[in-house]
């Protein structure tokens, strides 16, 4: 454990700031380029080094988005609840920035002892939080209140809508990403988010690999919680004109939109960090216990960023993959398919550890074999509930008119 | 118009089979058309890096042109009936007897403004001796608008940048009757 020194952490807080909000600024320029790439568009590709020619491929244009933003008339209509109008971007953005006190961005630094660190550095801001996940599941909860501050302070129904919609959906979409993560929190025996990967890298067996079912339900749920198609009714531009922030401008719009990226950003690192081995991948990461080395410390960056760049990439896939969900078949699809499935995972992986458990059958077939038997049931597990499911219930959202309800209509007049 | 009108066809969309109710499949398939459009070659025309490409210049409706006949003279007879046809109102002539054995009158001034016409072609398609035509010349600019009201003399020029490249579209034809 390093030396809670605040001067770290303090270094610390400003790396991963720093780089969260680069990361968020060329993602929103990724995602640009990708939405444009798909349309069989080529994107922004213009701005490069300011006052020169040179274009870059459009690295410059988050700092044009920046400053265009900045520099617009922050106008704040006369009609709006002035107070919660001012809180609502600073609630959500200071929970989507504190959540990542507990995210560990890396495994850890060997100690420099030129600047008188003779511990090893753990890359992650507040290192002995033991509730971790609780943590990020609290803070993810107030980004709710965030929205619905700006959607009532707003006084205007469109944002309103989106406001209680986006409130609903996070409420519902809470259960399955819980019992998502209460699987991972079974078989890690930890809420800590260094803990877990760690016993991923110590077995080299990926939670995705023991838990698929667990790992579809988080995804959509994580897919939801941030607020992506085809999930995005908060913010249905078609039908809400913009949702909680219709009547935002300039900054306050800014601290939205990316408050908004910085979920998309977090709900990566969750998915990497619990199912996907964090910063782990086999042969070229070495064992947790291990002594740090520069060389391996930076690996262990690498892996877990890249990880959580082709996350991202689905993400910005989905979106142009996936309609939106109306409102009841996104309310159905949480509590009729998720739900139950999510308590499915939790109780067969609850039994397994159970059986498993080295005083039982665990002990006779020692670790491998266990862990085989782990993974085999497991996708046992999600194939037959995944099939069940689609048999007593599509999760296929069947759009057409119930005809034994509602008869043809023909209308008289034609 | 009744449910049981014979006129009506009414369909039945087919029902999913288990694949499509397990959704991966379809998932699958969405995901392919997505990355299939990903790595697709792109419509967009980079402008002013690329000049688009312009399929037929002959029916392409750009700036106008006045044509000359072949003693170089303007091959128009002020007869008006481009200015009559134009929806936009954007061709003013002011005509005065013609110099010339071959014909009674001829344009004095013959004036389009540019940012008035909609480039719908009908001036063209009006003109009896073929005397007006659109070419295909796109990138119409300029500073002020004094400077896109087009006179006699830069539609001729217009006529001899882009002869070469666009022939007149029926040179058998004389200027006059």
């Amino acid at each position: 454990m390093s030396d809670p020194s605040p001067l770290l952490a303090g270094v610390k807080i400003l790396a991963l700031v720093a780089g969260i909000m680069t990361g968020a600024a060329y993602f929103v320029l990724l995602e640009r380029r990708m939405a444009a790439w798909v349309q069989d568009r080529r994107g922004p590709n213009r701005v490069g080094i300011p006052l020169t020619k040179i274009r870059l491929f459009g690295l410059g244009q988050p700092l044009a988005d920046g400053l265009k933003m900045i520099l617009k008339e922050e106008y704040t209509p006369g009609h709006v609840n002035r107070r919660l109008f001012l809180l609502a971007p600073i609630v959500i953005m200071a929970a989507a920035l504190a959540i990542f006190a507990v995210i560990p961005f890396g495994s850890s630094l060997p100690p420099i002892p030129a600047l008188g660190i003779d511990e090893p550095i753990d890359l992650i801001v507040a290192p002995q939080v033991d509730v971790g996940l609780l943590y990020v599941f609290a803070l993810s909860s107030v980004a709710v209140y965030g929205v619905i501050l700006g959607g009532w302070a707003s006084n205007n129904k469109y944002s309103f809508l989106g406001g209680l919609r986006s409130s609903a959906q996070m409420i519902a979409y809470e259960l399955p990403l819980g019992l998502g993560i209460l699987g991972i929190v079974l078989a890690g025996s930890s809420l800590g988010l260094n803990d877990i990967i760690d016993r991923q890298a110590a077995s080299g067996v990926w939670f995705l690999m023991a838990q698929p079912l667990g790992f579809v339900v988080f995804l959509i749920a994580a897919f939801a919680e941030a607020a992506r198609l085809p999930f995005d009714l908060p913010e249905a531009e078609q039908e809400l004109i913009g949702g909680y922030h219709t009547e935002y401008a300039g900054i306050k719009l800014v601290l939205f939109l990316t408050a908004e990226f910085i979920h998309m950003i977090t709900a990566s690192f969750l998915i990497t960090i619990l199912f996907l081995g964090g910063w782990h991948f086999w042969g070229l990461t070495g064992s947790p216990d291990a002594e740090i080395t520069w060389p391996l410390a930076l690996i262990r960056i690498v892996v877990l960023n890249t990880k959580i760049f082709c996350v991202i990439l689905f993400f910005m896939l989905a979106r142009w993959t996936w309609p939106r969900f109306r409102f009841d078949q996104l309310m159905t699809l949480a509590w009729k398919v998720m739900l139950p499935l999510g308590i499915v995972n939790l109780v067969s992986v609850a039994i397994l550890r159970e059986i498993l458990h080295p005083t039982h059958l665990g002990g006779s077939l020692g670790s491998g074999g266990s862990l085989f038997l782990e993974c085999l049931i497991g996708w046992a597990v999600a194939i037959g509930s995944w099939a069940f499911v689609a048999w007593i219930g599509p999760l296929v959202a069947d759009n057409r008119p119930r005809l034994d309800i509602h008869p043809r209509e023909v209308d008289p007049q034609i | 118009m009744k449910e049981d009108d014979p006129n009506i066809k009414w369909v039945e969309e087919p029902k999913l089979g288990l694949t499509g109710r397990m959704y991966l499949p379809l998932i699958a398939g969405g995901l392919t058309t997505t990355i299939k459009h990903l790595v697709s070659p792109k419509v967009t025309v980079s402008y002013p890096d690329e000049e688009p490409e312009i399929g037929n210049k002959l029916i392409y409706r750009g700036v106008h042109r006045l044509n000359r006949d072949e003693q170089g003279r303007v091959k128009c007879v002020a007869c008006f009936l481009c200015a009559t046809a134009c929806p936009a109102h954007c061709i003013d002539i002011i005509g005065i007897e013609s110099p010339w054995e071959d014909r009674e009158k001829y344009p004095e001034s013959f004036t389009i403004d540019e940012l008035r016409c909609i480039y719908c072609g009908m001036c063209e398609e009006a003109c009896p001796v073929d005397a007006i035509e659109l070419t295909s010349l796109y990138n119409l600019t300029g500073r002020s608008r004094e400077e896109m009201i087009f006179d006699k003399e830069k539609l001729l020029s217009v006529y001899d940048a882009t002869k070469d490249s666009e022939p007149m579209q029926s040179v058998t034809q004389e200027g006059s009757t």
